[in-house]
């Protein structure tokens, strides 16, 4: 945020605006600015993990649209859910129904601003930053509910109802996961997690010491399982339940809820990034930033992406029972000895 | 069980739009939360009143009829009745024609489990699986179409031979393709049938013991996966099944209780590779020959009755024919393998979760239009 108002300070006359709207034109030009990139990005995942399954399952993919490997097919599939007809079924609680898609869609995307993409690279630098996100995830969960019961739909109501049992099942073990390195670095606060971890791969949270390399894998799991991606992807379980909560949906809405899954990937994704491996700061020892920070930050975020979709078209989804049992007997206990341990190695 | 369930039961009607009762199936579930209570099969979504049709047709013109019930396998489908029809007017069939309608059958046979397997693993949530299978299916159906040009409702097996003899190589590629085949099966146990939580899934769920499978009447791999050795090629053999050597294999239970959904699975993975070894055989056994030699001019059987069973892929297909002595059967009854599966399913599916259901629905391997006929 400090450079887009530093680049608006070029603007001439800018400095003679009132000081209210000097201070609130840069969020909103930074956030405006961080939307667009993320909707690209969103976009660009989309094609990803179409063109990743097609190679997992010995297809093409996409080929036509746009040219090269079809990397214009989900902006034409984006249009054409825009320019649809808008179906909003009779018997549904119509307020609701509206609304929903944009309280997830709201829940993905607020939760970008604390996250720092690059050294400034950031909306705003929240002092109770991971906190926000977490709770910030938190409030899919309500859309998810209001979908599936204003649906008026059986099969929606089902979604989201697992969609409920499951996502605040495993934002426990997430949450405590995470705790491991808050512990660590004495902050909150995503820029000073980033800042703790300088200094190459070996100061990365990952690889600092057992207890947040196990939380690693917890975080990984149980952020799998936040946004509804297979083997726990039962509230939209197709062979169960047709789409789960977003059965009824159509056209603009539906791609609501599609593009907020994909940017909840991203955002769990974004936080396992610079909670353990270092967010924007370099791989290799030494003083010099030799690929720029963004691009280092996507491209460890893609990596982690890439494993998501991997264990997607790889392996078969699990009953409510079993995910239950996964959180509640299996994550959270481990989970609570790996603070223990964190919290002891902070305090040694 | 009964006594836990508490709270309101809702009533939710699974199909005949659903993306998993394979075809148009409805079931109506009794639901508390995610525990069903009881489900109940309602069948005849797809009845086309296939044995009154069979009345007003020649004999030989039932053949596409006979096709249009189980769509997966319809070699299978043809091959019962045109057997039956033979054995009711007594032609002998020379070797040629015996041997390719064994290729053929049993090439059918590994399609069907293909899609059989596929879909299972798209049922439990897994939709790679479901490409790979269809991948090797497409070979499958090339020959079908180079052979008698359609993929899938062929009316290739004739009454006394068959349609086309096979294109010049047939025999080589088909070898080429068993020997590529083959391995791609231990490829997807690796990817499916030895996943743990493929396995977690499957292998408590849907136990069907082989006295209440035999009680049902359920047969073909349904019943060899509650550990029952039948295999009507094996035990009432016909068209020289006896020579060729092959193992019926059976369930026996490695992860769970015999009779799983688990072990109805990999008995099909297991049949796939006997299917394989049999079209190995039959095309060493190929001799030239004129597959048209003994297809009667007219077909018209003597006044008499017949029952004739085969194996196909979903179990015993029996076709029960009453000729008057006309040109024109007089009543066709099939004894159809997965009607009689279905009549199990409620037994199989009490007190399980919905997510269950659909593992048991797809575990039986239903085909809608044979069922519903």
């Amino acid at each position: 945020m400090e450079s887009i108002a530093w680049l608006l300070h070029l603007i001439p006359k800018y400095d003679t605006l009132p000081e209210l709207w000097r201070a609130l034109i840069p969020i909103v030009v930074s956030c405006v600015l961080f939307f667009a990139l993320l909707c690209l990005i969103v976009l660009f995942l989309v094609w990803l993990e179409r063109k990743i399954s097609a190679h997992i399952q010995d297809r093409l993919g996409p080929m036509y649209v746009g040219g090269w490997h079809g990397w214009a097919q989900t902006i034409a599939d984006s249009l054409k859910l825009l320019l649809k007809e808008d179906i909003v079924p009779d018997s549904t609680d119509k307020l609701l129904f509206k609304m929903a898609p944009f309280i997830v869609f709201l829940g993905a995307f607020a939760a970008y601003v604390v996250v720092p993409f690059g050294i400034s690279s950031f909306v705003t630098d929240l002092n109770i930053g991971i906190l926000y996100v977490v709770a910030l995830g938190s409030l899919s969960v309500i859309g998810i509910i209001m979908a599936g019961w204003a649906s008026n739909n059986k099969y929606s109501l089902y979604g989201g109802m697992r969609a409920a049992a499951q996502i605040i099942s495993y934002e426990i073990p997430a949450a405590i996961a995470l705790m491991t390195v808050i512990i660590q670095v004495g902050s909150l606060s995503m820029v000073d997690i980033v800042n703790a971890q300088k200094g190459g791969i070996h100061h990365w949270f990952l690889f600092r010491n057992p207890f947040t390399f196990l939380a690693f894998f917890i975080y990984f799991i149980a952020s799998l399982a936040e946004v509804n991606r297979t083997p726990f992807d039962i509230p939209e379980a197709e062979s169960e339940l047709v789409a789960g909560f977003h059965t009824e949906y159509s056209g603009m809405r539906f791609a609501f809820f599609f593009l907020a899954e994909y940017a909840n990937m991203l955002l769990v994704t974004s936080v396992a990034t610079t909670l353990f491996l270092g967010g924007w700061t370099q791989i290799l020892p030494g003083p010099t930033q030799i690929i720029p920070g963004p691009i280092l930050f996507f491209l460890k975020a893609f990596a982690i992406i890439f494993v998501q979709m991997w264990l997607r078209w790889s392996v078969p989804r699990l009953r409510v029972d079993q995910l239950m049992y996964l959180s509640w007997k299996v994550l959270l206990p481990i989970s609570f000895v790996l603070v223990l341990g964190a919290g002891w190695m902070a305090v040694r | 069980m009964e006594a836990e369930y508490s709270g309101e039961i809702m009533t939710l009607s699974m199909g005949p739009q659903h993306p998993s009762t394979h075809g148009v199936l409805r079931l109506e579930l009794k639901t508390d939360g995610e525990i069903v209570a009881d489900a109940i099969p309602h069948i005849g979504y797809l009845h086309r009143c296939f044995e009154k049709h069979a009345e007003n047709v020649e004999y030989p013109g039932v053949v596409p009829f006979v096709d249009r019930m189980d769509y997966c396998a319809a070699m299978n489908m043809e091959l019962g009745y045109v057997l039956a029809i033979e054995k009711l007017l007594g032609i002998q069939i020379n070797n040629r024609v015996r041997c390719l309608r064994i290729i053929m059958a049993e090439l059918d046979r590994i399609a069907s489990h293909l899609i059989a397997a596929g879909t299972y693993g798209n049922d439990i949530g897994s939709f790679t699986p479901f490409m790979w299978c269809f991948r090797d299916r497409e070979t499958i159906l090339d020959f079908f179409e180079e052979t008698c040009g359609a993929r899938l409702l062929y009316n290739y097996n004739w009454v006394g031979g068959l349609m086309h003899d096979v294109k010049p190589g047939f025999e080589k590629r088909v070898i080429e393709f068993v020997d590529y085949f083959e391995p791609q099966v231990d490829n997807l146990n690796k990817l499916l049938s030895d996943n743990y939580i493929f396995i977690r899934r499957t292998a408590n769920v849907g136990i069907l013991t082989p006295e209440t499978a035999i009680s049902y009447g359920v047969t073909g791999p349904n019943l060899r996966g509650s550990g029952v050795q039948f295999d009507v090629r094996r035990n009432e053999a016909y068209l020289g099944y006896e020579e060729f050597e092959f193992d019926v294999p059976v369930g026996k239970g490695e992860y769970g209780p015999v009779g799983s959904c688990w072990d109805r699975y990999m008995v099909r993975i297991r049949e796939v590779r006997e299917s394989c070894k049999i079209i190995r055989q039959a095309v060493a056994k190929l001799t030239p020959g004129d597959v048209h030699e003994s297809i009667p001019k007219r077909v018209k059987p003597p006044a008499g009755e017949i029952y004739m069973r085969t194996e196909c892929p979903r179990g015993e297909l029996g076709y029960y024919i009453v000729s008057d002595g006309s040109t024109k059967p007089y009543r066709i009854k099939v004894k159809s393998p997965c009607f009689t599966v279905m009549s199990a399913f409620r037994e199989a599916s009490k007190g399980t979760m919905i997510a269950d259901i659909i593992a048991i629905l797809g575990s039986f391997d239903i085909v809608l239009g044979e069922i519903d006929r």
